[in-house]
């Protein structure tokens, strides 16, 4: 808990802040993206960089990501530590083959011997009505491909320890941010994103889950923007005398699946909760660790809240029917129960 | 061939529509968004990118076109979705997110889609390009008329999609023409700092192709340009490549505070809007008489405020329509 004279930071600010002591320690790191320059990212994450470290180090690239992120490849093998950013996850689609073909495979093709030591961050996430091209999570298509860790904050103090780690892992990170968590005020961000940053450089495991509340009776295991609908539903259900354990993912690869089956071996109940598309995605995957390892942990059959196999729709009302939120962890809750 | 007195008065017209139209969406998209400026709430939700100074390239080109032929857009797509006739009162709705919208408020401003005039839309930097290359496949295969244009930003050009479509086109002397409407900036990123080349039709060459570029944002030579590369295309003599000097009057989305702008920069770009300008030739060439302009405004307005009247008191989209219309009925 973040107390009232500690310095608090938007997750924002705290990826620039991290990135930012990085470059100062070492040379190599570099970023590449579109608007990450004067502008500072749409997202704000690269705020300052450029006024410290000039233009040669903070790129600002034309719209081109198959070539910038195929060059941060390239870089990464040749001895560089390329931060790179795909503004909206969405955009994948231009330059995938970047990404799972080059990025994530070139250490196993070499047999270990090319490292690709980079960093993309990409932004993810909706709710605030931006149609179906830039409100994905897609959380389940860069996790399901081998060769490149996925990390997804939820709050600012994981926001900088994650992306010092990334910066320092000799394997490919994809630092998955969501929209609503970052701390640009016209997004409306989550309050419980920003919280207390230390001023020093340190890191975080990446692959480590967190247990962010306690509980007894049921498990909500979720990951960014989904952790703090968690917190909100347990504080519901805490009221109805429900005592609810929330883990936080916090990486997707590699998956903590131990920290997740502790959880659901206490409490016997699990609930994910995923803003990504419902199937062959996160929440099956979480599942399926929980079954394949022990059914008999299982006190009910788990609930998945995730987002319905539809694009995202541009209308407020269609996509907050879609998205999930607070009161469809209890409902899942309360369905569980009756069953 | 400089535009009839009929086309003048209809590029004019349709201009005007646009302005007002935006000017419209751009008041309506603050409400609710104050004191704190939040992109989700408000009867406009979302990102919002306006055309306003760029109306002359999607009225110069689309004066050439008729419903049958197929146009493609960008996220910025107003100005032309209108210069292409499509229908007004459901675009409004859509841009609120009714259930009498375009597409029933699944798409929104960026996914602009009427079939009723072959416009189609996408928020993905250059992805209108295969799309339209594809419908001018089409028709050579299916022996039908019609030709294609893909309107583009000139950030799009470092795509790699982009050139692929163009060399496809080119290759396959497809009816297409891609028309890159010049602005300067791709959001914060200006062209000069991005494009290896100041002018995109230098570009031309690499695909054996004609390529034109147009200074001054002047709607009379894109009109002229525009008709020849659509006249050759719909000859059979395949694609064209046209650049238009233009202005972004707005920001990149409503809410940009266009802090990467040089001093100045926007100051000089109002004194070039292209609305005065056109109003004012016409009138000096003795195209139009000011009433007859003024009537035209006029209606434009009306239309415009029709329009958004519908979409304001239309029923929002309801909730679980949502799920439906993923795969065809
Ligand atoms: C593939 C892809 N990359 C990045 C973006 C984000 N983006 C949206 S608009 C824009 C700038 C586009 O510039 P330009 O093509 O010149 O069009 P303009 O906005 O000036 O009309 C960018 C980078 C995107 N939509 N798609
Ligand atoms: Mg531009």
């Amino acid at each position: 808990m973040t107390k009232s004279n500690e310095r608090k930071l938007t997750i924002a600010r705290a990826m620039a802040e991290a990135t930012a002591q990085e470059m100062r320690i070492d040379p190599k790191v570099f970023v590449m993206g579109e608007d990450i320059g004067p502008l500072g990212g749409v997202y704000g994450n690269t705020r300052g960089l450029i006024e410290e470290f000039g233009a040669e180090r903070i790129r600002d690239t034309p719209i081109s990501e198959t070539a910038f992120i195929g060059a941060a490849v390239g870089a990464a093998q040749d001895g560089m530590r390329p931060v790179v950013e795909l503004m909206f996850v969405d955009f994948f689609g231009v330059c995938f083959d970047a990404i799972y073909n080059l990025m994530a495979k070139n250490t196993y093709f070499s047999g270990g011997k090319f490292k690709v030591p980079m960093v993309l961050m990409t932004s993810t996430g909706g709710g605030y009505s931006d149609g179906g091209q830039h409100s994905q999570c897609l959380y389940g298509t860069f996790a399901h491909l081998p060769g490149m860790k996925v990390v997804a904050p939820s709050n600012a103090y994981d926001a900088k320890g994650l992306m010092t780690a990334a910066m320092r892992d000799d394997s490919p990170v994809v630092y998955m941010y969501h929209k609503g968590l970052q701390g640009m005020g016209w997004l409306g961000t989550e309050a419980g994103a920003t919280v207390h940053v230390p001023e020093e450089s340190y890191t975080l495991e990446i692959g480590k889950a967190k247990v962010v509340r306690e509980g007894k009776d049921v498990s909500i295991v979720s990951v960014g923007m989904g952790v703090h609908n968690a917190l909100k539903a347990a504080k519901t259900l805490e009221a109805q005398g429900v005592s609810a354990e929330v883990v936080d993912l916090v990486s997707l690869v590699p998956l903590d699946r131990e920290t997740i089956r502790a959880s659901v071996a206490k409490t016997g109940r699990l609930i994910v909760v995923d803003e990504d598309y419902m199937s062959y995605g996160l929440s099956g995957e979480i599942v399926a660790s929980v079954t394949e390892h022990d059914i008999s942990v299982l006190k009910s059959a788990p609930k998945r809240v995730a987002f319905p196999d539809v694009p995202i729709p541009f209308a407020r009302v269609m996509e907050q029917y879609c998205l999930p939120n607070p009161d469809k962890i209890v409902a899942a809750w309360d369905e569980m129960k009756a069953a | 061939m400089s535009p009839t007195r009929e086309d003048q008065h209809w590029m004019y017209r349709n201009m005007v529509t646009s302005r007002r139209f935006e000017e419209a969406i751009a008041k309506i998209y603050f409400e609710g968004k104050s004191p704190a400026f939040n992109m989700a709430n408000g009867p406009i939700p979302g990102e919002m990118h306006l055309s306003d100074g760029q109306e002359p390239v999607a009225v110069g080109v689309c004066a050439h076109l008729t419903p049958e032929d197929v146009v493609t857009a960008t996220h910025r797509p107003h100005h032309q979705a209108i210069a292409k006739g499509v229908d007004l009162v459901k675009m409004a709705a859509e841009i609120f997110g009714k259930a009498t919208g375009l597409s029933g408020g699944r798409g929104g401003h960026m996914h602009i889609f009427d079939a009723d005039v072959n416009f189609a839309c996408s928020g993905i930097i250059a992805q209108g390009m295969g799309p339209a290359v594809g419908a001018a496949l089409s028709r050579k295969m299916q022996g039908k008329s019609g030709v294609a244009v893909a309107f583009v930003g000139e950030g799009a050009v470092n795509q790699g999609g982009w050139h692929e479509a163009m060399n496809l086109a080119a290759v396959w002397n497809l009816p297409f023409i891609c028309v890159i409407e010049d602005n300067a900036w791709g959001i914060s990123v200006s062209k000069e700092t991005s494009s290896a080349v100041a002018n995109n039709t230098d570009r031309a060459a690499a695909y054996g192709i004609p390529g034109k570029r147009i200074e001054g944002n002047d709607p009379y030579a894109i009109h002229e340009a525009a008709g020849e590369a659509i006249a050759r295309a719909r000859a059979g003599n395949g694609p064209s490549l046209i650049e238009v000097e233009t202005y972004r009057l707005a920001g990149h989305f409503m809410g940009d505070a266009e802090g990467y702008r040089p001093e100045g920069e926007k100051d000089a770009l109002f004194k070039k809007d292209p609305i005065p300008k056109m109003r004012a030739r016409m009138i000096g060439d003795g195209m139009a008489s000011e009433e007859e302009l003024d009537r035209i405004e006029a209606e434009a307005t009306a239309r415009v405020d029709a329009a958004i009247k519908f979409a304001r008191e239309s029923d929002d989209a309801a909730p679980e329509d949502a799920l439906t219309r993923v795969f065809a009925a």
